[in-house]
């Protein structure tokens, strides 16, 4: 077959016909300029929202639950094995909240393949003191600067660093909640007293915003030593685990087996967000379902124009079979023509994709709930960009094939006397 | 040498019959062979078939009995592809009405057969073109739109294509039919001097019997049958 000779005729019948070839193009081209867009503003917006949650989510969390035990003394007793045993009103044992031997665990865990991190926490009830103010709050011990590898606490602190809480023992970084309550600021000192009633009083190095208020009012971070001392504990009390694997699939396994064999309470990520992967999904639906439809429409476009074409072109159809060209050249030329709008289209598609999703990505979309966010959130993801390309090809050629096969079957002798 | 063999188109009992709407017998037992370089024309009453002979002959229409040779080949039956490239090479048809591509100027008009026959160069091909451009006389169109020239002009430059890739045999379906006397006599006098000058063979459908009787031999068709061949 002669490519060359069936593509100028393509080019010509496309050129002589610019207008409607444009249209067709562009319908082409807005199907997947808006795929690409969507997409992009889309999965940049679940992006976030994922990021929002799963980024400071440990996938495993572990720590010790304190419940009342499952089995009762009675139940061990040989005496009693065949009555039936009332117990009324069990309470839990007060045992620690500290992870027994936790820093031989943490060793353990951080020598898993699987595992990027597992780094510990205490976390103590504390009374925030500023003049005739007391508030109720959390302060949080942890290894600040694994807390920003792993969990990107860093994202979270709206003033100050969090090298200036690692470098300074007698630091906090306080939640944005609680200081504007207590009229703090950066720098300002405050005092923590815990329940069993010590005084530490402890400069501000930084302000902490989650975007979610209940978390604001009541959060603190000090250092893991810091929140020892406030708990008068030693240095291997650890309260809870957190654990960030390179594949967060492996959690929900991996959670059950620590679960069992240390005999911890270890919660994954799954478990714990359960309903958010859903809201992902349909999200991820809704694009797509949306962005084929455009395309299945810029499609009855061009088939809609190759059909006119080929009626108005019945002539030249009959001219270039009776001058020798085989019903498959005519095809293929009336093919080439909706893969050549294809290409255009999709091209051009592709560039308006690409300037509307970079224009989005500067509208300014501020929010308290997301303190480092600014503008909206796009997520520039070749396989967009790859999956619309193929996709207007695709479209574009079934919508060329039949009016191109209706040409490769139409009988010059019928044109020619019709004259 | 058998007869037949210097036939460079040869007809053998060639019946056709339409369907629709009713079934009719058109073409019935024609049988009739063109030599080289013969200049050959079909006369007869409107309707006694000679379109749908000719469109047999130039093998577009293959729903017919009996057997058709080109140059001793029996090309009856043959693919429709296979058609498709001896239409191609072998066979220059002139169309009644001026069968153009509008939206090609007249060179590309004329380049078209060879560029798909695609033997020679296209620089080759334009100069082939050009040639035959100039041999009826309407080099100064070239690149002129198809759609804007005049009648008798398209009907040159129809005959420039047929011309393009030296074929067996040109045939023609009144190429003459609306062009006015002098134009007429002027498609005339090209396509008589192909005949003389390049041993070219020509089969022309006419009603203007001034444009018959100048040919080599005349055959007559009545309902179907050819009821005389007049040298
Ligand atoms: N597709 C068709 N279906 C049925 N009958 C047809 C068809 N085409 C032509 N005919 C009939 O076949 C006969 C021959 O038609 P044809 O066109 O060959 O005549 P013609 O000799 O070329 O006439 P004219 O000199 O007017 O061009 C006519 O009677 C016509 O009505
Ligand atoms: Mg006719």
């Amino acid at each position: 077959m002669n490519w060359k000779v069936i593509l100028g005729i393509s080019k010509t019948h496309l050129l002589s016909r610019i207008k409607q070839s444009s249209v067709a193009a562009l319908g082409v081209t807005f199907g997947i300029g808006t795929f690409i867009t969507l997409g992009s503003f889309m999965t940049g917006l679940n992006g976030l929202l994922d990021g929002l949650i799963l980024d400071r989510t440990p996938h495993i969390h572990i720590y010790n639950e304190i419940e009342p035990s499952e089995t009762q003394p009675i139940a061990l007793a040989d005496r009693f094995a065949n009555s039936f045993n009332v117990v009324t009103s069990v309470k839990p044992k007060k045992s620690q909240v500290r992870i027994h031997n936790a820093l031989a665990l943490l060793n353990h865990l951080q020598q898993k393949r699987e595992v990027r991190g597992a780094i510990p926490q205490v976390q103590a009830q504390v009374f925030f003191l500023a003049g005739s103010l007391q508030l109720n709050g959390i302060a949080h011990g942890v290894d600040v600067m694994e807390e920003v590898r792993l969990f990107n606490l860093d994202e979270y602190i709206v003033e100050g660093n969090p090298e200036d809480l690692a470098k300074n023992d007698n630091g906090i970084i306080l939640g944005a909640g609680v200081a504007k309550k207590m009229s703090l600021k950066v720098g300002d000192r405050v005092q923590l007293s815990s329940v069993k009633g010590g005084l530490f009083p402890l400069k501000i190095v930084g302000l902490y915003q989650s975007g979610l208020a209940d978390i604001d009012n009541v959060q603190s971070y000090v250092n893991l030593t810091t929140a020892q001392r406030i708990l008068g504990e030693g240095k291997n009390f650890i309260s809870d685990i957190n654990v960030k694997l390179f594949d967060m699939e492996k959690a929900p396994l991996m959670a059950t087996q620590i679960g069992n064999q240390f005999d911890l309470t270890a919660v994954d990520v799954k478990t714990a967000n359960a309903q958010f992967e859903t809201g992902t999904d349909i999200r991820n639906l809704i694009t797509y379902a949306v962005s084929v439809t455009l395309l299945i429409v810029a499609g009855f476009g061009i088939y809609n124009i190759l059909n006119m074409m080929i009626y108005e072109k019945m002539n030249d159809i009959a001219i270039l079979k009776a001058t020798g060209f085989s019903g498959k050249d005519v095809k293929m030329i009336f093919i080439s023509q909706a893969l050549l709008i294809g290409c255009i289209g999709g091209a051009l598609g592709l560039l308006v994709g690409y300037g509307l999703s970079t224009a989005i990505s500067y509208i300014p979309f501020e929010t308290e709930a997301l303190p480092t966010i600014k503008t909206f959130p796009v997520n520039n993801d070749p396989s967009f960009y790859i999956i619309g390309i193929i996709f207007a090809l695709i479209a574009t050629f079934f919508a060329g094939y039949l009016p191109a096969s209706k040409a490769q079957r139409i009988d010059p002798v019928d044109i020619i006397r019709g004259q | 040498m058998n007869k037949s063999d210097s036939y460079v188109l040869e007809a053998r009992k060639i019946n056709k019959y339409f369907r629709e709407p009713v079934l009719y017998h058109v073409l019935k037992d024609i049988s009739f062979g063109i030599k080289k370089g013969e200049f050959v024309s079909i006369m007869g009453k409107s309707g006694c078939g000679k379109s749908t002979l000719l469109y047999i002959l130039s093998t577009m229409d293959t729903d017919y009995e009996g057997e058709l040779m080109l140059n001793g080949v029996k090309i009856s039956g043959k693919s429709n592809k296979e058609l498709s490239a001896i239409r191609n090479e072998q066979i220059g048809f002139v169309f009644q009405f001026h069968y153009l591509l509008a939206e090609f100027t007249v060179l590309e008009n004329v380049m078209l057969p060879a560029k798909k026959l695609g033997r020679k160069s296209l620089h080759e091909i334009r100069e082939d073109a050009l040639n035959k451009l100039e041999l009826l006389d309407i080099k100064n169109l070239a690149d002129k739109l198809a759609s804007r020239i005049s009648g008798g002009e398209k009907q040159r430059v129809a005959i420039a294509r047929a011309l393009i890739n030296e074929p067996a045999i040109i045939m023609g379906d009144e190429p003459t039919g609306n062009l006015d006397s002098k134009n007429a006599e002027n498609v005339f006098d090209i396509l008589k001097q192909l005949s003389v000058d390049k041993g070219m063979s020509l089969l022309i459908v006419t009603h203007d019997l001034d444009f018959a009787e100048k040919t080599d031999r005349i055959i007559e068709m009545t309902d179907g049958r050819i009821h005389g061949i007049s040298e």
